[in-house]
């Protein structure tokens, strides 16, 4: 520094004698990020960790990756993962619905409606979701036909049992009637979570009472409502699997019918666990908007969604590299990293060329 | 229907024997009070007397035990049938509120909705008017409350004296013949107050009858038409705050003024 310092003196035209180091003005000090070793340690340790697995999944043949790849397509095993999306979503409107429903009657007033849907909550919670979907199955064998009619008095319509409730719909029963119980514990704990306050301002402001639910209260509930929820959706699209005791034809069923007739167990467990990543992720990324949507107004700026911080990121690289100044459209924090790029460069500069005012001049705008 | 927006309500409050419990705590005890159209109220007394309680009980966001309470000579909360009064259903009691505005210390807007929605809601919804004809009243309210420029803002981003203003548009939206207000401003910063004090003040020369809970004893002192002061569930005295503030009659309004001057 003090050999800079010379340097500077002789270079530049020395109007006064190059001042002591703790004369220069604060915002003409280089910034020096702080080091982290440990991280750089811990990096390097899982990055070591990491590559042995790669080295292993690819080296080990039993995995048998060409099968993988070919069953991954396989027509019948896309068939599967559709029917799998169709009964999560599927079980996940008639869950919530439902269950949205048992929750404001388990807020509401009357006494009846109260225990009604306790009792709903504590009968589907209680029975394993296996038995459920068995029961349902059967119950052709309980009520062989179904009616529509006045009740206890004339009837109008007749369903066969065994061809109105098919493999399908006996999932969907089992599914989403067993999830609405625990939807409705989810949507009840979201609108208790929101303020007091609200539903008071709402009804001294006289909004009709749906209004004030649909309105004012689910909206801010939807904010806790949605990471429960999501959890609650992906524990379904897993839990689908249970269904291959009915024989139903989803992904779980399709691959282990595949791996009973050429038993190559490994690669097709694999090709399942895959899809139920892939449709994992994709709801995971839809999860990621809602709750955004619902954020607003919980937080004062929305975080950025995972495109504008990919172009932030992008920028603040472009500008640290070419030196051009960021455009106005990046925030302040994203700025800031470049910032520090630049410094960093200009103290590279510095030893380079030699004299302090070109670093600065660098540090100033590319546009020089 | 007609017939009453014609004659339109003044905003006369009676309340008549007031009594309410909360368990075995007695937070009212026998008050009457009567506000006459078109002026100022301000209901002074130290924590726990009682005030906040009986605002809310004139909107009915509390049940009353005993005693009762009427807006422009309707009832709140029930209605004379021949020899019995019958509770009125919540339809009927939010057809009620929509003519008593009130506004809440905490402000309690609707924190995922703008200002200016928050205030267009209830005209909307509670009154089923069209949304084309209240918005621009609702823009025009959000002016007079000086914040024509924060209508797209959500409440978050918003000072505590600027919400509360909001909140207090909001309440005029329903163009309400009295208006409520409890400690509007206990839960501003000191430099916030005055702002939300100034736009009450407007809204008192507009002749809504106003009730005003408050700790603000130099706005009761330029503002008031009457001071109630109340303590321990009951009004202990009330008059003109020339009376009330500067010659109290009771012991107990002379320790709270000393107190809070």
């Amino acid at each position: 520094m003090t050999s800079l310092a010379q340097d500077e003196s002789r270079l530049v035209v020395p109007p006064t004698p190059a001042p002591a180091a703790d004369e220069v003005p604060l915002e003409e000090l280089r910034i020096v990020p702080a080091r982290h070793p440990g991280r750089w340690v811990a990096t390097g340790v899982v990055l070591l960790l990491l590559a042995m697995v790669v080295s292993s999944l690819v080296t080990n043949a039993r995995w048998e990756w060409d099968l993988v790849a070919r069953y991954l397509t396989w027509p019948s095993v896309v068939q599967g993962a559709w029917a799998t999306v169709r009964l999560t979503a599927v079980a996940s409107v008639v869950g919530f619905a439902l269950g949205t429903v048992l929750a404001l009657m388990r807020l509401s007033r009357s006494p009846l409606l109260q225990a009604v849907s306790w009792t709903y909550t504590w009968v589907f919670r209680s029975v394993p979701l296996l038995l459920q979907l068995l029961l349902w199955y059967n119950l052709a064998y309980l009520y062989p036909y179904l009616s529509l009619g006045v009740p206890f008095g004339p009837e109008l319509l007749y369903f066969d049992t065994l061809s109105l409730v098919d493999k399908f719909w006996a999932a969907i029963l089992g599914l989403g009637l067993s999830q609405a119980a625990y939807s409705a514990e989810i949507v009840r704990a979201g609108i208790l979570s929101v303020d007091q306050g609200q539903q008071e301002a709402a009804a001294s402001l006289g909004i009709p009472r749906r209004r004030q639910v649909t309105r004012i209260i689910l909206p801010q509930a939807m904010r806790s409502i949605v990471p429960t929820a999501v959890n609650e959706v992906i524990g379904l699209l897993k839990g689908t699997s249970i269904v291959y005791v009915l024989a139903y034809g989803e992904l779980f069923y399709i691959v282990s019918v595949i791996m009973g007739r050429n038993g190559r167990i490994v690669p097709l467990l694999l090709v399942a666990s895959i899809w139920y990543l892939v449709l994992t992720t994709l709801i995971t990324v839809v999860q990621y908007y809602v709750e955004r949507h619902y954020a607003k107004g919980a937080v004062r700026t929305l975080p950025p969604t995972p495109l504008q911080r990919a172009r932030w990121t992008l920028l603040v690289a472009a500008s640290r590299l070419s030196g051009r100044p960021l455009p106005a459209s990046v925030p302040p924090a994203y700025a800031a990293r470049a910032r520090v790029g630049v410094l960093v460069r200009t103290a590279r500069t510095e030893r380079t060329a030699g004299t302090e005012r070109t670093a600065r001049t660098e540090h100033t705008g590319g546009a020089a | 229907m007609t017939a009453v927006q014609e004659a339109r309500p003044r905003g006369l409050v009676e309340v008549h024997g007031v009594h309410k419990s909360y368990g075995t705590l007695e937070v009212l005890r026998d008050v009457s009070l009567t506000v006459e159209p078109g002026s100022v109220t301000v209901v002074l007394g130290p924590s726990g007397s009682g005030k906040s309680t009986l605002l809310r009980a004139v909107n009915h966001l509390e049940k009353v035990d005993k005693g009762f309470i009427s807006v422009d000579g309707e009832l709140v909360g029930y209605v004379r049938r021949g020899g019995t009064l019958r509770e009125l259903k919540e339809r009927e009691i939010l057809r009620q509120r929509t003519r008593i505005g009130f506004v809440f210390q905490s402000f309690n807007l609707f924190p995922h909705l703008t200002a200016l929605e928050n205030v267009v809601e209830a005209p909307v919804s509670a009154q089923g008017r069209p949304r084309s004809e209240v918005e621009p009243e609702a823009r025009e309210l959000l002016a007079r409350v000086g914040l024509a420029d924060k209508a797209d803002v959500r409440p978050r981003q918003l000072s505590g004296g600027q919400q509360q203003r909001v909140a207090i548009a909001r309440a005029l939206a329903l163009k309400p013949s009295v208006l409520l207000f409890d400690e509007p401003t206990s839960a501003l910063d000191p430099e916030l107050v005055g702002e939300v004090l100034d736009v009450i003040k407007d809204v008192a020369r507009t002749g809504t009858t106003l009730v005003v809970v408050t700790h603000e004893i130099g706005f009761a002192r330029e503002v008031a038409d009457t001071v109630v002061f109340m303590d321990g569930g009951v009004v202990v005295e009330q008059g003109p705050p020339s009376q009330v503030l500067d010659d109290p009659q009771h012991d107990r309004t002379r320790a709270f003024l000393q107190k809070v001057l």
